[in-house]
Parts: C-alpha cells; structure tokens; sequence
C-alpha cells in the first residue's frame, strides 16, 4: 500500500494539542505504525478506528509512553504535546502520565476503597491536606459522573461497584490528577448500553476540560461522541478528518468498506 | 460509488438492494402512469384514463412500503457513508416519484373530463409533445439513478432547461389563442393545466437527478445553479 499518511494529515482547525510527525513503532522487528501524521485538537474528541491489529491501540499508547512498560518496544518521529516531544529521552516520563491519563478497556480499580481509589493517583504528584483532598476526590467523581451514586459509601471496595460505575471510577482517577489529556482505550467495550451511554455522555461532559482521544472497535460510538476520526489499517494511517464527512462520504475506497461493514 | 454485492452481511445487501430495485419498479410504474395519462388525453380515451387514476394507489402503495423498508434498515443497520446515501436518496426520491404519479394522476383526470367535448383541431399536440419529452426525461433520470451515472444526471438537469423553454412557449400560444377568441379560453385552459403538470414533472425528474449526485459523490447540489454543478461535479461545463 501507498504510504499516505502525509496526505492525511490534514488540518483540524482547531488548535492542536499534540502533534505526531513521521511516527514509526516496532514491536521488535514487527513494524506497527508506518510514518503517521496527525494532529489532535485541544478540547475535542478524536477518535481512532480500524480493525484488530490496525495499530490504534499502539498509537494511543505512544502518546503517555505506555509501551516502555514492555521490552523490545520502540518509536521514531516526534509527538509533540503542546510543542515538546514527549519520545524524547530528555522529557520526564512520570510528568508525562499525569498530564495524559488513560482509561483501559477492561475496569481496573485498585482492590481498595472508592476513595482511596482515587486518591492514591493524587498522593503520587501532590500533597495535600485531609480537607483538600476530600474536596479534590468529590470533585474528580463529580466530574466523572459518578457522585451521586456513590457520596454514601466512600469506604466501600471500589470492586462492589458495577462495570458501567467501576469505569466511570477510573475515569475519576483519571481525572483526578488534573491531566490535559485522556487516552480512552475502548472504555464502553465491556459494559452494557445504558453505562455506555453515561460515558458517552461523559465524554461529551469532559472535553470542556480536556483532549480525549479515544479507541474504539464501535464505529456508531465513534460516530457519537468524536468531532474528528482517524481511520487506521495495517499501521498506516488511512483517512483522518472531520467525524461528519468520514461517516457521510469518506473519501478513501477503504475507510468506505470498514465502516459501512464490506470486505476489503 | 461501488455497486453494492460487497458487503459482509448478505442480508444487509438484500435489503439495500431491495430498496434500490424498488425505486426502479416504482420508477417504471410512474412513467407508465405519464404516458398513458397523455394517450388518454390525445387519443380521448376514457378507460386508459381511469385506469391511470386507479393505478396511482399502486405507486402510493410502494412508496409506503419502501419507506417502511427503509426505517428498518435505518434502525436495524445504521448505515453509513455509501449506504447511508443510498437511504437517503431513495427516501427523497420515491416522494419525488409519488408526486409525479399525482401529476399524472391530474392530467388523466382531466383526459376523462375532456373526452366527451368536441377535441381540438391540433388534438392537444402542445401536451403530445411536452408530454413525450419530460417522460423521456424521467426515463433517463431513473437510468441514472440505477446506473449511478453522474455525468448523465448532470446531463439531464441540463434537458429541463428545454421543457422549461417549451412550457414557456406553450402559455404564450394559449393566451394568444385566450385573446384572440374568448370561445378558446376553456380548451386553453385545461391545456395550461396539464402543461403545468408536465412542466412539474420535469422539475420533480431534476430532483432525483440531485440525489443521484448525493448518493454518489456526497455533494448536495441542490439550490446550485447548473453551471455551478457542472463545474463542481465535471470539472468542467458540459460540451467541452
């Protein structure tokens, strides 16, 4: 296939958050993303779709360095958020993650109170007295949407909530160290339609606050909630632009037959 | 656009093509309707008008179903993009063709009305031959719309211009005629009538010609003047 990524990368219109420039991403010797060029807007919601193994996850990952966790994992090219480059060996990995949190597909509380659940993120960046950190963990649920279900039983284990609430939970953490970004890993993929819905409905709440850049196997949720859409396929970036034209009359053959559901 | 067997869910491309093989047979119901409407009229006979006028709950029966069809396919699909277009377009363009049936509808009406009274020295040739023109141009607007053609649709917004030139001329001959002997006025009139009925028509075939552009390129060309269109949609103004 062409490599065409440079002619992708087309201009939101909006401010740019974090600009990726000729990223390339191996797994050892596997070559996961091929020259990708985008740029995210700052309080709207990207989406990113393509089938299994297209390298959507990979790229969400790039953006808070979330692969270093594994070995044998390496990217070239630039990502610049707000003008630095985050793969640079110079720039402080650990700064990096609080400014861009991530939520992943499965709920993943800490085995330990709702409260402490969100608090134990904020411990790690700030201190903060009793009194302030009560207010910051109400604020983080508040914004989560999640307050209201859960302000009686703070002591609570975060495990006894449902799905749909455990995520939006970890969303809070999320949220609770005050990140520019938010990494959405197919956060509703596991939960039922009514909790996919409330997150939705976050989503929408939230990029007020922040950058969300989101991965989804659900085109309709892209559809939904994203105001740009970047169609990825083998690891190279196929089509990026504006979520209303990609879904009415996308302009490449490939982004046509993934999202309306044909054979390649 | 891609014709549509691709898909992965065969009943889905059922469906769609359903629809689309729908619009054609309502298409062709609807040109039958024109053309019988002005056979009635010029040739006076009563039974082939009302059979017209019965006919027409036919069209108005596919309309619903294919608009039901369509709701489903809207609710259980969620299509998008091609298929999505492919929705869109055929919901506008079998009201189109309800309205076009209802013209008919009128002007065979009127050939029932009018086939008892003496006939004109011309027998209604105006209404022959503006009838026989916009039905050809409904004729190539479906032809279009099955074949996906854009350049034949721009082509054929291109022809209203003709009816419209024809139209025009009509009126001027019949209110000459209206002015020149008041006996006329009644056979003048129902002539305009059913011009104006025509004339319509035409306008409606233009409207199916516009989705026919939306469903393939995804450019919404309506309320665009046609040199605007054939510059957008060709590159280039027709007949260069």
């Amino acid at each position: 296939m062409m490599n065409l990524s440079q002619d992708v990368a087309v201009d939101t219109g909006a401010m740019s958050k974090i600009q990726v420039r000729d990223l390339n991403f191996y797994y050892g010797k596997y070559h996961a993303l091929k020259d990708i060029n985008l740029s995210i807007a700052a309080n709207k919601v990207t989406a990113f779709i393509g089938p299994s193994g297209c390298g959507k996850s990979t790229l969400l990952r790039t953006f808070n360095r979330m692969y270093e966790l594994y070995p044998d994992q390496r990217a070239t090219g630039d990502i610049l958020l707000d003008g630095e480059n985050v793969l640079s060996p110079r720039a402080d990995v650990y700064r990096l993650r609080a400014r861009v949190g991530m939520v992943f597909q499965k709920p993943t509380p800490f085995p330990m109170t709702i409260y402490e659940n969100i608090a134990y993120g904020v411990q790690l960046y700030e201190k903060l007295r009793r009194s302030d950190m009560d207010d910051r963990v109400e604020w983080a649920l508040q914004q989560a949407a999640l307050w209201d279900e859960v302000k009686g039983k703070l002591k609570q284990s975060g495990m006894s909530l449902s799905g749909g609430q455990q995520q939006r939970l970890c969303i809070a953490r999320a949220i609770a160290v005050k990140p520019e970004v938010v990494l959405l890993d197919e956060p509703a993929s596991a939960l039922d339609p009514i909790s996919t819905l409330k997150i939705e409905e976050l989503i929408y709440e939230l990029k007020r606050n922040y950058t969300i850049v989101i991965v989804t196997h659900n085109m309709q949720q892209a559809a939904r909630v994203s105001d740009f859409t970047a169609f990825m396929y083998l690891g190279d970036l196929i089509e990026f632009g504006d979520t209303n034209a990609i879904f009415t009359n996308p302009s490449n053959k490939q982004t046509e037959d993934y999202i309306t559901g044909r054979y390649g | 656009m891609e014709p549509i067997h691709t898909h992965i869910s065969r009943q889905y491309n059922a469906e769609l093509e359903d629809i689309r093989a729908k619009v054609l047979q309502m298409g062709g119901l609807v040109e039958q309707q024109i053309d019988q409407a002005i056979t009635a009229l010029v040739t006076a006979n009563i039974s082939l008008g009302e059979s017209v006028v019965i006919d027409d709950t036919k069209v108005n029966k596919l309309e619903v179903t294919i608009d039901e069809e369509c709701n489903q396919i809207i609710a259980r699909r969620q299509p998008a993009a091609g298929d999505l277009r492919l929705v869109v377009a055929v919901i506008k363009t079998i009201t189109d063709l309800e309205r076009i049936g209802d013209e008919a509808e009128r002007i065979a009406r009127m050939a029932v009305r009018l086939a008892p009274e003496p006939r004109p020295k011309n027998n209604y040739a105006e209404i022959h031959g503006l009838g026989t023109q916009v039905r050809q141009m409904l004729h190539d607007a479906l032809d279009a719309f099955a074949r996906l053609d854009v350049e034949a649709a721009v082509r054929i917004a291109r022809e209203d211009r003709k009816i419209d030139e024809r139209y025009e001329s009509v009126m001027r001959q019949m209110i000459t005629f209206m002015m020149e002997d008041p006996r006329t006025i009644t056979r003048a009139l129902n002539v305009i009538w059913a011009a104006r009925s025509l004339e319509r028509i035409g306008d409606h075939a233009i409207n199916i010609c516009e989705y026919v552009i939306y469903l393939v390129r995804g450019k919404d060309v309506r309320h665009t003047s046609l040199e605007q269109v054939e510059k957008e949609i060709l590159g280039r103004p027709l007949g260069e």
